[in-house]
This record gives C-alpha cells, structure tokens and sequence, in this order.
C-alpha cells in the first residue's frame, strides 16, 4: 500500500484507529530521502495492516512542534491515536520492524 | 549509482579511488576540503617513497590533484549516515543521497569520544546537522560546537535562518564565522538537561542556556556511520584483505588501524580497491 501524506488538518483521524508509523522528514535533509525508500518498503510489508504515513515538517511545522520534533528523521509509531514508540534518525528496516511489533 | 563509494579523501581514499577507476569502476569519493586533511598540516613527510622532503600539504595537494583528473567523482560532503539496501549501499550527506554497489571507508582517526551527555539528548538538542534540524530551531537558543571544517558555514547558516547562535571551539575564533556570532573558547564540554529536553551547555563549568546544540565535528564515528560493523580497539575491524565485518564494505587507512602512515594508508587503499573489484566481479 502506498505511502499515505498527512496534513495537518487530517492528522488527528490518521492516527485514530490501529498501528500507524508516522515519518517526519523535510525535503532539503539527505539523511530523510535516505530513508524514503525503507518507508516505502515498510508500507509494502504491512500493506494497510500498518498504515505508513509521513510528515513534510516544513509543510506542516504546526504538527513538528506538537510532536515534539527536534531532529529528521523522527520516526515514531501511534496505536488507537497515542504515541508508543518514538526513534530519531536512519535506521534499517529490520529496527522499524521490531518498533511495530513491539507497539502491536 | 557508482561502483564504488568513497568516504575519505585522504591517502587510502585516493589510493583506492585511482586503483578502481583503473579497473574501469565508476567511483564517487565524498570527503572534507583536501586542505582540511591532518596530513595537510604535517610540517614534513620524509618517508614517501618518490617525494622527498615534502610538507603535508604539498603531498595533499599532489595527491588531489591525481584524483581530479583521474575520472573518480569528487563530492566536498560530509558523509553522516550509511544504510545497506540489500543489493547496494545508500549514504547520505547533509543534503542529498548516494548509492553504490559496494562500499569503502577511508575517513582517518576516529573522532574525539562522544561528550558527556551527548548521546541521552540526541533528538532531544543534540544534532549533527545543521541542515537537517535548523529549521527545527528558528528563533531559539542554540550552541554549535565546532571542530570540522565546515562548522563555521553551517554556524553562518543557523544564523541566517534566525537561531541566535554561540560558536564554541577550542582553539582561535574561525576567520570563516560570521562577526556578528559571538565565539568562545573552551576546552571541556557537557550537554545538560531536564531528562526531557537539554536545557544548557556546560563549558569549562560555565553554563550557558540553549535548547539545541549543534555538534560539528570532521566525521562521524564509523560505527555509527555504519550500523552494524564490528570494531576492534577503537578501529574498524579488518582482514587481510581489507574486508570489514559487512559483505561490501571495506576499511583502509587510519580508521582500519595502526601504524598512522601515509604509504600504509596508500597500500591498504589499493588492496581495498583490487578486492571490491573482485567482490562486484561475482556479487553485483
């Protein structure tokens, strides 16, 4: 399943319901597009079991500042609509794996 | 996508870069301005075979030189973070993104020793990257700790973007920083905070409140550039074939261990080269 884009005003509803992986990144971070492509695989892996979304953090600075992000990429996963699980930086695909399990 | 990817551009770096293209491998090497190499500020190498009585920077310039006309890619980037793919490398650099199908290191001595506090408030203050995370600090308080060559610019720009900047370093002011960024020297640093969030800075027992501290140093420590790869006393753990813990990924130079010599980095960055030819031969 693809990649779901969040804004803002949309948000809240994301993340209500299940596992949801949320990735904050910014266009202009080499560190961020690294990781694109193992987002994109994670939401292949769980194809909807997860849903796999992400955050333009300079598109939606409102939601950065909620969540508390100091640093891209942070990565952290919701159940039913709270925060579980929370890693900052580039990590393989098997770590956001385990993140998930561990939420689930 | 290259052949070959290079961090470091010092002696195994343009040793392994020259060797490769020889063997018709595309090769990138990502490194720090070549006058900003330790080498560069050697006042005298005697024992290089075919050059004598040089300084540092005479050798460094000779060597640069070979490289940018050898065919290799130059890129003047930092490298920050490496991720293996599967099937090839990815590493990413302050603002863009590499690949290459097999992978070597090259970066030199390992970087000071993570500052007390460092590590509990990564994420939570503490950023390696200025373009990445100043965004995330607009109109607020930070410190950059500078030792790498590109500190004082990225300090210039956390500055042009609004955080009210501190540059600290140990030694002069950088001619480079910008005059209205007040400096300050210290030599002993600690990141503080609430256990939430780093509220301040401690430097020679002074503290200075900031909530993000820029740490900038010449290269990332290369276990945690490359997760995963197994150390041995402080260096890269390596074969006599120059081959790391990691299928692909290949160690030379400084950072693969002892003795600090320019001939051995040159030696074991040829060996390095001649061996992720053979491996890409076979594997990729």
């Amino acid at each position: 399943m693809a990649v779901q884009h969040l804004k803002t005003a949309e948000f809240d509803e994301a993340v209500s319901k299940g596992l949801v992986l949320v990735d904050f990144w910014a266009t202009w971070c080499g560190p961020c597009r690294m990781l694109a492509p193992v987002i994109e695989r994670l939401a292949d892996r769980y194809d909807g079991s997860v849903k796999v979304c992400k955050v333009d953090i300079d598109e939606e600075p409102s939601l950065a500042e909620r969540f508390g992000v100091m640093s891209i990429p942070t990565v952290m996963v919701f159940k039913d609509g709270r925060q579980v699980a929370q890693t900052v930086g580039v990590q393989p695909e098997d770590a956001f794996v385990r993140m998930i399990d561990a939420a689930k | 996508m290259f052949d070959l990817l290079i961090i470091g551009g010092g002696p195994a770096g343009i040793s392994a870069a020259l060797t490769a293209v020889n063997r018709r491998r595309s090769v990138l090497v990502l490194s720090n301005d070549y006058r900003a190499n330790p080498l560069a500020k050697a006042p005298h190498v005697a024992n290089y075979p075919g050059l004598p009585d040089v300084t540092g920077m005479q050798l460094m310039e000779a060597m640069h030189a070979q490289l940018a006309r050898s065919g290799a890619v130059l890129a003047d980037a930092k490298a920050v973070q490496v991720i293996d793919m599967g099937d090839r490398f990815s590493v990413a650099t302050p603002s863009d993104v590499y690949e290459g199908r097999s992978l070597l290191l090259a970066m030199g001595q390992a970087p000071a020793a993570a500052l007390d506090g460092e590590r509990e408030y990564l994420g939570r203050g503490v950023s390696y990257c200025a373009t990445c995370d100043g965004m995330l600090y607009r109109k607020k308080t930070v410190v950059v700790l500078g030792s790498g060559p590109d500190a004082p610019e990225e300090a210039n720009f956390l500055a042009s973007i609004g955080c009210a900047v501190t540059y600290f370093g140990r030694g002069e002011r950088p001619a480079a920083l910008k005059e209205e960024i007040p400096y300050r020297k210290a030599l002993k640093y600690a990141v503080r905070g609430d256990g939430a969030r780093m509220t301040h800075l401690e430097a020679d027992g002074t503290a200075y409140p900031a909530e993000g501290a820029f740490i900038l140093r010449a290269g990332v420590a290369a276990d945690s550039l490359v997760p995963g790869l197994a150390m041995e006393n402080g260096h890269i753990r390596v074969d006599e074939a120059m081959r790391t813990s990691l299928p692909g990924v290949y160690a030379a130079g400084d950072c693969a261990g002892k003795p600090y010599q320019i001939a051995k980095a040159a030696g074991q960055g040829n060996i390095a080269a001649l061996e992720a030819d053979r491996w890409l031969e076979t594997n990729r």
